[in-house]
């Protein structure tokens, strides 16, 4: 990057400690959570709103690809640099800015940790349910960049239900506040909803307004054990028509089990072929008997075995386990994929069945898990990347399963986003009038289409080529 | 380029690197940034484990070069192992960027005065002992402050002669020299183990030995000291001089396989000892001769409180004057060792003792000693320890236990930094003070030292 572009850059955020060129953070910002990795031009550390939109006016002018992260946790290269761009480190703008009992909503920058405002709130006796399962070590910003979700959305909704108000950086500098302190609001286009899950295509979001409910006073978790995943993808689907609606319905195969055993002991089951862990929440008695009923329920569709748990530490013990599943099926090969696939619920078992198929036709491992109350499965396919004939039928599976998940009703990704590993699906997925839509808007945000390039839209719709 | 085409694989290789493989374990899931304190301080991605990781790899990908600045972040990591207890793939990263350190140090060594300390002192307890001794005289006749005022505006080192002289403790009368070769058990001999005697609690803080000499006796344990016993190696290994650290570990391992037979433990009281101790298998796993030996003497290795803990005579009660007290995890004995209950099922057994719950959870905060970071990195250090006493603060304690010597001098010094009145405690410091008197026979002779002695100035920190 040439020095003229650097020194405007560093005259934006205002001190040279928040620049670095130095080779050392170039690679240490070169990745997220998936394997890929290219190396940013430069790594820039705003700590406000006023120096990210300076940041963004000198991107404007000069062209050059900007790209937003917070934790760099996310699992669809949303936040993955591109050769020349400037990545924008939003973790340290981490305040929460107000936490309001009497409006019921938190005020906060996009780099605060999830799980922190999470505690914060719950102190207060409020509650914010969006869990990724990254909540630990994600950001609020990459959540409403991905419209992310988590194990509770099956019962609460997904970040986007949430969000009342955002403040949006835009390429050229100007700072737009969306929405507000209200629950309802019909004031304009719904721009906040817009911005929510455009994984930083459009802007860059500063400031964010989230709602808070209050928090349940009891949970139970029931853990259900089955010989056959068939028969607990048809548990759950009984349990959901019977009317209870789970705070979690969570899905582990062997091999997920396996790996988060090996992590740490966490008392699960590890000769099953499938585990279904299910959380129900509210008033104590009211979740007692929902959780007594689940467990007949699943009882009678087959589970071999159904543990209610003793405590709320074995409670938040199972939780753990179900955070770390991710990551910890790193211990059964040297690399993953981890695909996020959503189908309608009545679709599941065949989805189930069709992602088996796939690896078995593709000579491939497979680990599957999710949340399999809400359809949003994750098969991770096991593989080397040293290996280029293995990389091919990863490719190539990959592709499969996201085809099959569209032939079901489903769709692409459910929590992830689309980032730079799902883009050259989207066609498959999005009508091509929706598809040229998505381009005329990304051309009103972002004329010179310096807003985190390469992500989300195919590339000839990005471009404009359409 | 497809983001499915095959990877090189490593590319550089030098020695002592960290293995490739075992760098592709992390996902770069980001969950140890939520505990990494470094990172929380900087929120900079350089300065977390995750960062430190992907440098390495890179530098064996053959994207990046072994740079002075990649050798400068590995230093900035405080050793504190927090990262390894919530690792889901279970990497090990502590261990990878120490070894990180090792490969770095051929082409970006040490400051020269860091490594003449660590190769000519710290190699042998008798060096470190001569060494000690001038020291010791200034001190005593105050004249630490006079060496400070002349020394302290020397470039490169002036600053750390000054962080040294305002945190070091008083030093003593090495402890070695006068212990016997065996302490009977007092009354019935129930178990017999080996003590492994640390550097820091030879010259700096020998009551804390003597009271777990004590200690063990009463508990029924007959010692045996192996007096030609070497540094653990720890301060060695931690600062990239590998093969000295190694040395260090085999000649302890021959050293103690020369006792005789019949010893059911290796016990030391310092929580920085022990983890390099049970190291050992890791550290000398790739040598043939060596490996199976390795593995031998790191599993007989018991921290003073895990023992204790587990053996601990039912009828031997222990009473202590009335103190609000904390206990201090040491990174080294919760993260590393994963000893957190026994400490405080000990302090447990001490009526008297009220033991008040710290905030800082698990993993452990750092306190920032963490070997010679202090020294070696004292803003951030100081950042970790005002972190640290306001804990200690907000928990309303008046006296702190812990079981390492270098969280002890830390917080004493955050005490003295802050005019506070605070006591500061090892583990086996307040069971001694606690342990009945005994009728008849008094056992003190046998580790030199009176119970007088040990039970002095309970109200101020003498570190
Ligand atoms: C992968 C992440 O979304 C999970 O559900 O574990």
């Amino acid at each position: 990057m040439n020095a003229a572009i650097l020194s405007e850059l560093r005259a934006a955020v205002q001190d040279d400690i928040r620049l670095s060129v130095a080779p050392e953070d170039l690679a240490a910002y070169a990745y997220d959570g998936t394997w890929a990795e290219t190396a940013p031009a430069v790594v820039v550390h705003p700590d406000s709103s006023e120096q990210t939109a300076a940041v963004l006016r000198v991107a404007h002018a000069r062209r050059i690809p900007v790209v937003p992260r917070g934790s760099g946790t996310g699992l669809a290269g949303g936040s993955l640099p591109v050769p020349g761009a400037i990545c924008l480190n939003l973790a340290r703008m981490n305040r929460i800015i107000e936490i309001s009992r009497g409006d019921s909503l938190a005020i906060a920058q996009p780099g605060v940790v999830t799980q922190d405002l999470q505690q914060a709130v719950e102190k207060l006796g409020l509650f914010y349910p969006p869990d990724p399962a990254s909540s630990y070590q994600c950001t609020l910003g990459g959540n409403v960049a991905t419209n992310a979700g988590g194990p509770r959305c099956l019962k609460y909704g997904v970040t986007s239900d949430y969000v009342l108000g955002l403040t949006v950086c835009l390429p050229g500098g100007a700072i737009m506040r969306l929405g507000g302190r209200t629950i309802k609001n019909v004031t304009g286009y719904n721009l906040s909803q817009l911005i929510v899950g455009s994984e930083g295509t459009l802007g860059v979001v500063t400031e964010i307004v989230l709602r808070l409910i209050p928090r349940p006073d009891a949970e139970r978790t029931a853990l259900a054990t089955f010989s056959r995943m068939a028969d607990a993808c048809a548990a759950v689907g009984a349990m959901l028509s019977a009317g209870i609606v789970p705070l979690l319905a969570e899905l582990m195969d062997r091999a997920t089990i396996r790996a988060v055993e090996e992590f740490r002991s966490f008392g699960l089951p590890t000769d099953v072929e499938a585990l279904l862990l299910i959380a129900v929440d509210g008033d104590p008695a009211l979740a007692q008997s929902a959780i007594d009923s689940a467990a007949d329920i699943l009882r009678g569709a087959g589970a071999r075995d159904v543990r209610l748990s003793r405590s709320s530490e074995e409670s938040d013990a199972l939780g753990e386990a179900r955070r770390s599943v991710s990551p910890a099926i790193a211990r059964l090969a040297p690399h993953k994929l981890g695909e996020d696939v959503a189908v309608p619920r009545s679709r599941i078992p065949e989805m189930v069945a069709r992602l088996q198929d796939i690896a078995r036709e593709n000579a491939l491992d497979i680990v599957v898990y999710g949340h399999i109350g809400d359809g949003n499965l994750h098969p991770t396919l096991l593989c080397d990347r040293r290996d280029n004939a293995v990389m091919r039928r990863v490719e190539r599976a990959a592709g499969q399963m996201l085809e099959a998940a569209v032939a079901l009703g489903g769709t692409l990704s459910g929590e992830h986003g689309i980032g730079v590993f799902k883009r050259d699906y989207m066609r498959l997925a999005c009508d091509s009038e929706a598809l040229r839509r998505m381009a005329a808007v990304k051309r009103v945000f972002d004329p010179h289409g310096i807003m985190n390039p390469g992500k989300k839209l195919p590339e000839e719709i990005e471009k404009g080529a359409e | 380029m497809s983001l499915f085409d095959p990877i090189n694989g490593q590319r550089f290789f030098a020695p002592d690197l960290p293995g490739y493989d075992k760098l592709l374990g992390c996902v770069r899931c980001g969950r140890c940034l939520s505990v990494c304190p470094t990172y929380e301080l900087t929120r900079i991605e350089t300065f977390s484990p995750r960062g430190r990781l992907s440098l390495l790899r890179a530098v064996e990908d053959g994207r990046l070069e072994l740079t002075r600045g990649v050798a400068e972040h590995l230093y900035h990591c405080l050793d504190c192992r927090s990262c390894d207890t919530v690792c889901p793939p279970g990497v090990g990263i502590g261990e990878l960027i120490v070894r990180g350190r090792a490969a770095a140090e051929a082409r970006h060594a040490r400051p020269w005065w860091l490594r003449r300390l660590l190769d000519v002192f710290l190699a042998s307890p008798a060096r470190v002992e001569t060494a000690a001794a001038p020291l010791r005289l200034l001190q005593a006749l105050r004249l630490d402050r006079l060496v400070v005022l002349t020394l302290g505006g020397l470039p490169g080192i002036g600053a750390t002669i000054r962080t040294l002289q305002a945190f070091a403790p008083r030093l003593s009368r090495p402890l070695r020299r006068e212990l016997p070769r065996v302490v009977r058990a007092s009354g019935e001999e129930r178990h017999r183990v080996a003590f492994f005697l640390g550097c820091l609690m030879n010259v700096a803080m020998p009551d804390v030995s003597r009271a777990t000499l004590h200690v063990l006796a009463r508990a029924g344990c007959t010692v045996l000291i192996p007096r030609e016993q070497a540094c653990c190696g720890a301060p060695h290994d931690d600062q990239g001089q590998r093969a000295t650290a190694l040395r260090l570990a085999r000649r302890n391992i021959a050293l103690f396989e020369s006792l005789p037979d019949g010893i059911e433990a290796i016990v030391t009281d310092c929580a920085g000892c022990g983890a390099a101790l049970k190291e050992y298998a890791l550290w000398l796993a790739d040598d043939p001769e060596w490996a199976s030996r390795a593995r031998r003497f790191s599993a007989r290795v018991r921290d003073v409180t895990e023992w204790l803990d587990a053996i601990w005579p039912e009828e031997l009660k222990l009473d202590h004057e009335p103190r609000l007290a904390v206990y201090h995890d040491p990174c080294h004995l919760a993260n590393i060792q994963g000893v957190r209950a026994a400490p405080r099922s000990l302090l447990a057994r001490v009526s008297g003792l009220e033991l008040r719950p710290l905030a800082n959870g698990f993993p452990v905060e750092c306190c920032g000693s963490a070997g010679i970071y202090n020294l070696t990195h004292t803003a951030r250090s100081l950042a970790l320890l005002e972190r640290k006493m306001a804990a200690i603060e907000a928990a309303g304690a008046e006296m702190v236990v812990s079981a390492n010597p270098g969280c002890l001098m830390q917080i004493a010094w955050g005490a003295r930094r802050a005019n506070r009145s605070l006591s500061l405690r090892h583990v086996v410091e307040i069971l001694d003070a606690s342990l009945p008197k005994t009728a008849g026979h008094d056992d003190d002779h046998v580790i030199g030292m009176s119970t007088k002695a040990r039970k002095r100035g309970d109200s101020k920190n003498e570190f």
